[in-house]
């Protein structure tokens, strides 16, 4: 294989490399080579807006090639199904030019100062460790290289490698690379600037289908997910918090419950009086077995103090979002020219009022963590999206600093999102520390996790619009309501300013009225974008059809000619128009988009979303009947970059998307309160898509010349408004209230 | 309360509470943790187990209603022609994201399979709804059911 050193057109615009990487080679214990890279990664050049501050070393990666050419790559980021546990690793082996059946994956304990970030969010793995995965990868197989022309006594520019060897063709000779590893490792690793990276065209491991690399241990039911640590000697707790919101302990009677079956402990706990980013006040009872904890909970006598969860109810959020959109425009988010004086001369206006409920996260795996505390250390086993930031909550809500943890990363069934969040974490911490000596596993029921989510949260939308004398759109108007405190909105209950058509017209107002909840809410799968979308397409295809022509159209009128919109905040990535275009005339193309239905209450619609760096455009074909919408086909256009890393997980990743959204909009998810009380409580108040709603899905992928980003998150946002889209073109009943309820 | 309860072929003597659902007699008991814990009152069938055969929700399941019948778990549906045979489909064409839920739908599968060769989507559909996958990978589930029973040769929805 000929290595060269080319970077994509763009390539420059994904991960800058500062000037201090450093790359450290070591003997492995046994022989063999042990490459570790240190890498300066600065946060800013991603637009990764969150831990901008600390742009320090960054260790990526860990590599070793052991004498009998065993190569192990070390997973350094949680695995919650998104599949980096398998795409990280590919990356470095692809570089390395291994054969992938010579590679061991190996999941790292946390470790900031050896791994540098350690998180999974955001859809940011793939574009932050594309280039240092890669580079890491190459220089260890340069390194090989180098300790092979030593021992030939030729130049290393004579030599190739390929699936895990080193050839001289003039001479015929070859080796594996577990032959050279130990010499390797006593070489000066390269600049891992100027390390020369494949050509795409050569890559052998990224690109090709690839099966996770615990696949093969999930279908035997191996024991690999959080919930199923096993410690010797180690007891199962439950942790029973207040039945509202914000609900604080003021005594409990537990006797009762200690004299339950199986029951070891009763412990109150008072907390830190930060339930959203600490320890909420609650009971923990630890029992021999988890059900005979959970049995316990009905012995308990609990005095909460819930007052302040008074008046915390869906209903008093609805009545006090439609008195702020009474009272007019909120706070400025983005003024763009003179929307008013568009609108006053617009030749039609049109005005809408669009509003979507709470949602939960609910993954499949209840929330867990297993933890010991003995002589003042904890060891700690958890399914988290943020292990550090976990680390970092332990020492806030309990004191514990984080050199004293060991923290290992378990298999999670799920996050989307909600393991950004450590509450089950600290909580199990706060236990272990009151039964020294014993391992706890915490583990929620399925009502404590749907009850103590950090929420999508609702939100209200007031538009309204101005279409010119020649179907144009000459102004757009949005008063967001949504909940803070009056200065910053609640986790990821902001508006972002850049939701369409912000940027692509002159004349444009965002503006903002907060309410205050005490409801916990953080960010769900695609955040703020899984809402906006819909807000956005939905009214935009209002807009398109009261001006004569269809969304694609509008968007493509809108959007013009190819060029970068930069965003409006210096972290986040800038809009590219084309690579929108491309999309969507890709979807239009694969679709056969026609607006008119095909037969009566059938019909297709149409959304656009940029979300995580990635452009999607789809289009939802589905049949209204009385009670019932069946959803066809949905056809999928998505520009994520250059390279899909693993089509194998990219596929399905689209897929689920596609299904979690179609589950939003259709399977009736909604979480209500009443004084701060969740009303849902299990799958059968909060529904999720199940086996007979799975419409057929094709995917179109439109691979634009820019480095490959993530795609946990962008599929998702367009597949609601299509569909509600196409609900409007099948019945004209228009959809501006999430979840879906057709009326009688 | 004492209780003899064939699992997976061998007799595991246990003693708890009449009321303990079998799950957490699997998985606090016996160390069976392959069956997971989703909802705890049948809704989203990872807890899937078979009990002479046919698929039942474990988390739903006494074991003092258990007497003599024959369970298996996903740790030993692998041992019958089945198993293999779905376990095989399912890695074939890589169902899963997250996981979780696949013990549940391949014993859910092994189950339909048994009892219908060859199922139709009706059957299919019916057979499988009772088992929630979060990550929505049921395309391929569906295909990998029909890897399996040798209805589909080309997966049709991998890359």
């Amino acid at each position: 294989m000929s290595h060269e050193s080319r970077a994509l057109p763009h390539e420059s615009t994904a991960v800058s490399l500062g000037r201090r990487t450093v790359l450290k080679a070591s003997l492995l214990a046994g022989g063999g080579l042990a490459l570790e890279a240190l890498i300066p990664l600065p946060a800013r050049a991603l637009g990764v807006a969150q831990q901008s501050a600390h742009a320090t070393a960054e260790l990526s990666a860990f590599v070793s090639i052991a004498p009998d050419s065993t190569v192990t790559i070390v997973a350094k980021n949680p695995e919650i199904g998104q599949g980096m546990k398998t795409a990280l690793p590919m990356m470095v082996a692809d570089e390395l030019d291994c054969d992938w059946s010579q590679v061991r994956i190996e999941q790292a304990d946390v470790d900031q100062e050896r791994y540098g970030d350690q998180s999974a969010g955001g859809s940011t793995s793939t574009p932050k460790n594309w280039l240092p995965m890669r580079q890491t990868g190459a220089a260890a197989r340069a390194m090989l290289v180098q300790a092979a022309a030593l021992r030939w006594r030729v130049d290393a520019t004579e030599l190739t490698t390929a699936r895990g060897r080193i050839f001289h063709r003039a001479t015929g000779r070859s080796l594996g690379y577990g032959e050279v590893a130990s010499a390797a490792a006593g070489l000066t690793p390269p600049d891992l600037h100027t390390v020369p990276l494949k050509d795409p065209a050569q890559f052998t491991i990224i690109g090709r289908p690839t099966v996770g690399v615990d696949s093969a241990r999930i279908v035997k039911g191996e024991p690999i997910f959080g919930i199923d640590t096993r410690i010797p000697g180690m007891l199962y707790a439950i942790y029973e918090v207040a039945p509202a919101h914000g609900g604080r302990l003021v005594k409990a009677d537990i006797e009762a419950a200690k004299r339950s079956p199986g029951v070891t402990h009763v412990v109150p706990i008072f907390g830190n009086g930060d339930a959203a980013n600490g320890l909420a006040d609650g009971v923990a009872i630890v029992a021999t077995h988890w059900w005979l904890a959970n049995q316990a909970r009905s012995k308990l006598t609990v005095d909460w103090d819930l007052s302040a969860a008074k008046g915390h109810s869906s209903s008093v959020y609805r009545a006090k979002a439609d008195a702020a959109i009474a009272a007019g425009p909120g706070a400025d988010l983005r003024a763009d020219g003179d929307p008013a004086a568009q609108l006053a001369s617009a030749a039609r206006r049109l005005s809408a009022r669009y509003d979507y409920p709470f949602i939960a996260h609910a993954p499949m795996e209840p929330q867990n963590c297993t933890a010991l505390c003995r002589d003042g250390k904890f060891e700690i086993w958890a399914p988290s999206q943020t292990p550090q930031r976990g680390l970092q909550t332990l020492q806030q809500a309990l004191g514990i600093a984080p050199e004293n943890v060991t923290l290992h990363q378990r298999r999670a069934g799920g996050g989307f999102g909600r393991r950004l969040m450590n509450d089950y974490m600290v909580q199990a911490a706060a236990i272990a520390k009151a039964v020294p000596g014993v391992p706890i596993q915490l583990l929620w029921s399925r009502e404590d996790d749907m009850r103590r989510d950090y929420y999508r949260p609702g939100g209200w939308h007031s538009l309204e619009a101005g279409i010119g004398a020649n179907g144009e759109l000459v102004a757009f108007t949005d008063h967001f309501v949504t909940f803070g405190d009056g200065k910053t909105p609640a986790p990821a209950a902001g508006l972002n300013v850049a939701m369409p058509p912000a940027g692509l017209i002159r004349h444009l107002r965002y503006s903002q009225s907060m309410m205050p909840t005490i409801v916990t809410t953080g960010a769900l799968r695609a955040p703020g974008s899984n809402a906006l979308c819909f807000v956005s397409q939905s009214f935009l295809d209002e807009v398109a059809l009261a001006a004569g022509t269809e969304l694609p159209q509008l968007m493509l009128k809108l959007l013009g000619e190819r060029r970068e919109v930069p965003a409006p905040d210096s972290h986040s990535p800038a809009f590219d128009t084309g690579r929108a275009r491309d999309v969507i005339e890709k979807v239009v193309q694969t679709s056969g988009w026609v607006h008119k239905p095909a037969q009566p209450r059938r019909a297709k619609g149409f959304a656009f979303y940029f979300s995580h760096r990635g452009y999607f455009a789809e289009v939802v074909e589905a049949s209204v009947g009385r009670s019932d919408i069946a959803v066809h086909k949905v056809w999928v256009a998505g520009d994520i970059g250059s390279q899909i890393v693993n089509p194998m997980h990219a596929e399905n990743e689209v897929r689920g998307a596609v299904i979690d959204g179609l589950a939003q909009a259709l399977a009736g998810q909604a979480i209500e309160f009443v004084d701060g009380v969740v009303q849902q409580s299990n799958f059968d108040d909060f529904p999720l898509a199940r086996i007979p709603m799975t419409p057929e899905i094709e995917i179109a992928w439109v691979k634009s010349d820019r480095p490959p980003t993530g795609l946990g998150e962008p599929a998702l946002p367009p597949v609601i408004p299509a569909l509600t889209n196409a609900i409007f073109a099948a019945t004209g009943t228009r959809i501006r209230s999430l979840p879906v309820r057709l009326s009688a | 309360m004492p209780y003899r309860l064939n699992i997976n072929g061998a007799i595991h003597q246990v003693d708890v509470p009449p009321e303990m659902p079998l799950l957490w007699v699997l998985r606090d008991e016996l160390g069976l943790a392959g069956t997971k814990f989703g909802c705890g009152k049948g809704l989203c069938g990872a807890c899937t187990v078979h009990v002479d055969g046919a698929a039942q929700r474990s988390c739903q399941l006494r074991v003092g209603s258990l007497g003599q019948a024959r369970i298996q778990t996903i740790e030993h549906v692998g041992g019958t022609k089945i198993g293999a045979r779905l376990q095989a489909a399912w890695l074939r064409i890589d169902v899963m994201q997250c996981g979780y839920c696949q013990a549940g739908q391949i014993m859910s599968a092994a189950a339909l399979l048994g009892q219908t060769a060859h199922p139709n989507d009706e059957q299919l559909n019916a057979a499988m709804t009772g088992n929630i996958c979060r990550c929505g990978c049921y395309h391929r589930i569906r295909s990998a059911i029909r890897i399996a029973a040798g209805m589909e040769e080309e997966p049709s929805h991998v890359a």
